[in-house]
């Protein structure tokens, strides 16, 4: 990146690991949350991603973006649900073999989704901040009950692969085999963000798209199917989120999209909104916060998220990596 | 006299003029024209929704601040007369020391909401205003020794206020409460109408219209829009406050829930941004059509038996699709709501 590039938000999630240990004592349990924490980030961050990748490139803010993370846990119940063989052996490969089609089924379908999204619900309203807030909140209603018609209104469990249950243990620390896959996957999801919008020509075009549109189209580029296809990938993001989010959580509901979307919001208010780099700090800063306090002061889970997000914005008003537009 | 009650902003269309009089003397009439529990009961919800929209409307409408906390304040002026109620017993008393004590709750937070985020940019507004609501509910449902937790409280109203007290063979508490409800939005919703049109009012529109001018004319956009917040979560107070004293029982679901900020939206779109009457226009159709919606979709889905997925579509408990699918269209082609169309409809 930048040779510039601003360190200090990135040392604060060490610094809020290190501040807490004092207060939680014992260092294996403190290991078990630091870590638990961690990932728990990481599939906040494949979650918010879609989402501060279409604002910062687009600049749609879509409050329907929960939708796509409900409907890729709900597809991931349909395909490991039909799975029953692969995801009850004691195999990791053939667990694999399992989740890797539901994650890849999961994006599809949220792509496609988000391909009708784009198209009927949020073309419209380009440029148009206050109609795009409340016609996405109308498209997430309506998703969220078509959601309930084809799935049904109650809650589905979604249990783990055999493989992937249990834990490791590092002295006393516990750390669960599944949080390990979920900071694989995050990390993955982070580079290949990250090579893609800097170091390949797509992501040239898209960050010259931003700065300026007439330019680029003037040189002969569709900007309009290039951003499409932002908002695709975007809400395919959110389907892999939602099947990691699910997994995590091991059942799913329908009405899980609008729930998340607040932990979302508050995470690409902590990093700033359409910042990539943003959104991993703010998600591991809030997964952190969330198990730590979780072990701490349970009561004051959720409270501590928006505390930590106003102390964020008394330092830096537009999130840590502010863009520069 | 007209003039002045309605701070010289009339309709402005002669259809909108004949919905409106119709409506309100309907409101006025519910006891003595629709008979039943259920039309009394829509009618009261429509007095507390035309106080809540319009205040809402306040905000969104004329200032274009979209907050999602609004129901906060909804919640804090029903769980102010509430726990008031339960507190102190049941007496006029306690019903002013809990609208005084909500109202000043509902100052200093919209205060401190005002001051910390209307400094940041517009979408990270409605992004910590969502935040602060989701917080505040959870709050008051984990303090269930004030709140009653997830149970929410039932109380008694003054004797002259509850259902069992008959003044005269026709006239019990119930209705002498329907017309506490009906003066209150009256007084509330003349009341905000002024505050629109007078001088201040223009202000928060010029504001909405370019932030940029507004400010280099030399208005304080800060203060205007902490201001405009403050006036709009007081009213909502109030409107939390009828709705207590109308079902008294309050709950998380019956004042926080984010299913009533959805509602508020849906009624704002649909009636009309920027214009107070939309919010008396849209409260009275959209809630008649919610709470008639279900049993017509009953009809319908009976009537689709035979293709299973067109009945589960037209399911009773679906009604929320349907909402949704009118609230996206409605942005899509109504973006000025009815009143705004009437108006143009009238001009060109």
């Amino acid at each position: 990146m930048k040779s510039d590039f601003d360190w200090k938000p990135v040392a604060l999630v060490p610094l809020l690991a290190l501040i807490v240990l004092p207060f939680i004592g014992s260092p294996s349990t403190w290991l078990t949350l630091t870590v638990a924490g961690l990932a728990m980030g990481m599939i906040v961050f494949i979650i918010a991603s879609g989402l501060t990748l279409v604002f910062g490139l687009m600049d749609v803010l879509n409050f329907g973006h929960g939708v796509f993370i409900a409907l890729g846990a709900f597809v991931a119940t349909s395909v490991l649900g039909s799975m029953g063989d692969y995801t009850g052996s004691e195999s990791l490969v053939q667990n694999l073999l399992a989740v890797l089609p539901a994650m890849v089924i999961a994006m599809l379908v949220a792509g496609a989704i988000g391909l009708a999204f784009e198209r009927f619900i949020v073309r419209p309203v380009y440029g148009n901040h206050l109609k795009q807030i409340l016609i996405t909140m109308g498209g997430m209603i309506i998703g969220e009950e078509l959601i309930k018609v084809i799935w049904g209104p109650l809650q589905i469990p979604l249990p783990l692969p055999t493989a992937m249950r249990g834990s490791y243990f590092v002295g006393d620390a516990n750390i669960e085999k599944y949080r390990i896959v979920a900071v694989i996957v995050g990390l993955a999801v982070f580079g290949i963000l990250w090579w893609v919008l800097t170091r390949t020509k797509i992501g040239l075009l898209i960050r010259a798209g931003v700065q300026d549109r007439e330019m680029v189209e003037s040189l002969g580029y569709r900007i309009k199917v290039l951003f499409i296809g932002v908002f695709v990938v975007g809400s395919a993001l959110a389907g892999l989120g939602g099947v990691m989010w699910g997994l995590y959580q091991q059942n799913v509901i329908p009405q899980m999209g609008a729930q998340v979307n607040v932990l979302i919001f508050i995470v690409l208010i902590i990093g700033g909104l359409g910042s990539t780099t943003g959104a991993l700090i703010g998600a591991l800063l809030v997964g952190l916060m969330a198990n730590y306090t979780g072990f701490l002061v349970p009561k004051a889970a959720l409270f501590s998220n928006i505390a930590l997000m106003m102390a964020i914005l008394l330092w830096r008003p537009q999130g840590v990596y502010a863009l520069s537009k | 006299m007209l003039t002045r009650l309605l701070s010289n902003d009339y309709p402005r269309s002669r259809v909108l003029a004949v919905l409106l009089v119709a409506l309100v003397v309907a409101l006025a009439l519910t006891p003595f024209i629709f008979p039943g529990a259920k039309a009394l009961s829509v009618a009261a919800k429509v007095l507390v929704f035309v106080v809540l929209v319009a205040s809402f409307d306040l905000l969104l409408g004329y200032t274009g601040i979209v907050s999602f906390a609004h129901t906060m304040f909804f919640g804090i002026g029903a769980y102010g007369i509430a726990i008031a109620a339960t507190r102190m017993g049941p007496g006029w008393g306690s019903i002013l020391v809990g609208l005084v004590a909500a109202l000043a709750l509902s100052f200093v937070l919209a205060l401190l909401v005002g001051l910390f985020s209307l400094r940041v940019k517009a979408i990270f507004f409605s992004m910590i205003t969502l935040a602060v609501a989701a917080a505040f509910q959870t709050l008051a449902s984990q303090l269930s020794d004030l709140t009653g937790g997830e149970d929410g409280l039932t109380f008694k109203m003054p004797e002259l206020l509850s259902p069992s007290f008959q003044l005269t063979e026709s006239i019990d508490g119930r209705m002498i409460t329907y017309y506490l409800l009906f003066v209150v939005a009256v007084v509330l919703f003349l009341a905000m109408l002024r505050i629109v049109n007078s001088p201040f009012g223009r202000v928060l529109q010029a504001i909405r219209e370019n932030e940029f001018r507004a400010e280099a004319i030399g208005y304080r956009v800060v203060y205007f829009r902490t201001m405009s917040s403050i006036l709009s979560a007081l009213f909502a107070t109030l409107a939390g406050a009828m709705l207590a004293i109308w079902l008294r029982y309050n709950g998380p679901d019956t004042s926080l829930s984010f299913e009533i900020m959805l509602d508020v939206l849906l009624i704002v779109v649909i009636g009309g941004m920027g214009t107070i009457y939309g919010a008396l226009l849209g409260a009275g159709i959209f809630l008649v059509a919610q709470s008639y919606l279900q049993d017509l979709l009953k009809l319908a889905s009976d009537a689709a038996s035979g293709v299973s997925w067109l009945a589960a579509l037209l399911s009773p408990d679906r009604w929320l699709l349907w909402l949704g699918v009118l609230f996206v269209l409605s942005v899509y082609y109504f973006p000025t709501g009815v009143v705004g169309r009437l108006r143009a409809a009238r001009r060109a």
